[in-house]
């Protein structure tokens, strides 16, 4: 290279060392300190986390002193514990859940039965993003009065205002997934030699899971908070009713801890779902192949 | 798959007779205003056994003529033969590796995506295609991360998957769409012999596409100079002759500066 005006050339060398042999303690892995792995662990972190609410919670029912009005931990817990033993908790909670799957499922199939044509067709696409940006603002309860006009006021009138709330959001998400589907990964797929239905099922539902999944989630919790007010507006129409009914009759009771025992169990459920289900079909797939850091 | 492979069976016993016939080749592609002119009248032969090099600068087409080759961009005017059949969709008879490093699937392993194609189209007995994926794990000097999944690997290491993937289906034509262009320069060199370690091996006929002279006559047999707005054919040159081992000679920079004169100076313009 010309020397440049201004570089003092001379004042800078060049040279060429032998290379030093670090220090044994820097080259083997260093175990990391077993409290800080603890805190890797999510399980431990959530503990945390509910623990310091629950004392919260106490301290605060202490200070109020109204069960009533707010009643603590404790006495929530007891009062959850008799009702699941000896009241009839487990059988609202059952209820309830077999409505919620019911209408969990239709409205997941109902979805993929949009999104399908709307992958492969841009008229199928149109269709359902009008459909959707028509229908997701729409409150399910809104379609109450409607759903009690089709169906009567039974449980298909619950089972019909959930799907309407798990659909869009189901439906929104997958598609925003497979339109994410790069088109490399596309042009791969259909390279191998895969065509129409492996294409969806062995291509683009997997490299869509991420926004899938979300979609199921989002769906999952759309659809307890639609049957939880939509049972607390029906009633016990036929049989003893869903855990929405129980809390809005121990209100009507002023059974205060019960109803707080109710609210319970379905923060419990949504907490389990949450981290039995959702949380490791994640581990096991989109974290598993980096598709989302973990 | 299983017609296509048929299709082709005449052309791979008559080993001298052009495997792709890319005859008077227009292509469009459509952007959200108007229709584009890729390439204009694009002839060319590819024989058995060549590593035919597409080489031009951005802008000539040579991309979307991988991807007419690869079915799928369809030809608006001209034709495109694969052992005299005429390509219409894309197939795993031409298999593709692209530039970019997401074209592995992330839910399968390295293993998994080798075996992938081979299994989708039961391209092999099921009982080989284990060996034949360990075998193309070592070739591509990936026998450490056969189950690690994609997103473990360098950008290398992907490279080296998606080409073990394409060259173990045994393909009538491997079609490389600037593989190693986002790589970096250490990288890419070793890249660049690791391909023709494992063509040694195989001898697939490759269509190669770069905007790398130097590239083009190290991995090259042949190579096609083409002009840029819409691609045109300029130049068809034979490079066999020089490789790795002529790096900086007078032969390999005269070759170079000739190819970069055909690229970069405005030819004559013959009438249609």
């Amino acid at each position: 290279m010309p020397e440049r005006p201004g570089t003092a050339a001379a004042a800078r060398p060049d040279y060429v060392i032998a290379l030093r042999k670090p220090p044994a303690t820097l080259r083997a892995a260093r175990e990391r300190p077993r409290w800080v792995r603890l805190l890797d662990s999510r399980f431990v972190r959530r503990l945390a986390i509910l623990t310091v609410l629950a004392l919260a919670w106490q301290a605060y029912g202490r200070v109020a002193s109204n069960d009533l009005i707010f009643p603590t931990l404790t006495e929530t817990a007891r009062t959850f514990w008799q009702i699941l033993v000896h009241g009839r908790l487990l059988t609202h909670t059952l209820i309830s859940l077999d409505l919620l799957l019911q209408a969990y499922a239709i409205g997941v199939v109902l979805a993929f039965c949009l999104v399908v044509p709307a992958v492969s067709f841009r008229i199928g696409a149109d269709v359902l993003s009008t459909l959707t940006a028509m229908f997701n603002p729409l409150p399910a309860i809104a379609l109450l009065p409607l759903a009690m006009l089709w169906f009567g006021l039974g449980q298909s009138s619950i089972v019909f205002v959930t799907v309407h709330s798990v659909l869009w959001a189901v439906a929104l998400n997958a598609l925003a997934g497979f339109q994410s589907v790069s088109e490399t990964v596309r042009m791969a797929g259909r390279n191998m030699g895969m065509r129409r239905l492996r294409y969806v099922f062995c291509l683009l539902i997997p490299a869509a899971l991420p926004s899938i999944l979300a979609g199921l989630r989002v769906g999952w919790a759309f659809a307890w908070r639609t049957i939880i007010a939509a049972e607390m507006v029906f009633g016990a129409s036929s049989g003893p009713g869903g855990i929405g009914w129980f809390i809005f009759e121990k209100r009507d009771t002023m059974d205060t801890s019960a109803v707080f025992a109710g609210l319970a169990t379905v923060v419990l459920i949504g907490l389990a779902v949450e981290s039995a289900l959702f949380r490791n079909i994640e581990t096991h797939t989109v974290r598993k192949w980096g598709m989302q850091r973990s | 798959m299983e017609a296509g492979v048929e299709a082709t069976d005449p052309a791979r016993m008559l080993p001298s007779s052009a495997v792709l016939q890319v005859r008077d080749l227009t292509l469009q592609y459509r952007t959200r205003r108007q229709m584009v002119t890729a390439t204009f009248g694009v002839s060319f032969d590819v024989h058995e056994g060549d590593r035919f090099v597409l080489l031009g600068p951005s802008g000539c087409g040579k991309s979307s003529l991988l991807k007419a080759v690869g079915g799928f961009l369809p030809p608006h005017d001209g034709s495109i033969a694969l052992g005299g059949a005429p390509v219409r969709r894309p197939g795993p008879d031409r298999m593709m590796v692209f530039q970019e490093f997401d074209q592995l699937l992330p839910w399968q392993t390295v293993r998994g995506n080798i075996a992938y194609p081979m299994r989708l189209n039961h391209r092999f007995p099921a009982a080989e295609i284990r060996a034949r994926t360990t075998a193309w794990l070592e070739r591509a000097g990936l026998e450490q991360f056969g189950d690690a999944y994609p997103h473990q690997l360098s950008g290398g290491m992907k490279q080296r998957a998606a080409i073990a993937r394409a060259m173990a289906m045994e393909p009538v034509m491997l079609l490389m769409d600037e593989p190693f262009a986002a790589l970096d320069a250490l990288t890419r060199r070793s890249m660049q012999e690791a391909l023709l370690r494992l063509w040694q091996q195989t001898q697939v006929t490759t269509l190669f596409v770069t905007h790398s002279i130097e590239e083009a006559i190290l991995v090259g047999s042949r190579v096609l100079v083409l002009s840029p707005h819409p691609g045109r054919v300029r130049a068809e040159l034979g490079v066999e002759h020089l490789g790795f081992a002529h790096l900086g000679t007078p032969a390999f920079r005269a070759l170079h500066d000739r190819i970069h004169a055909l690229l970069f100076e405005p030819g004559e313009i013959a009438d249609a």
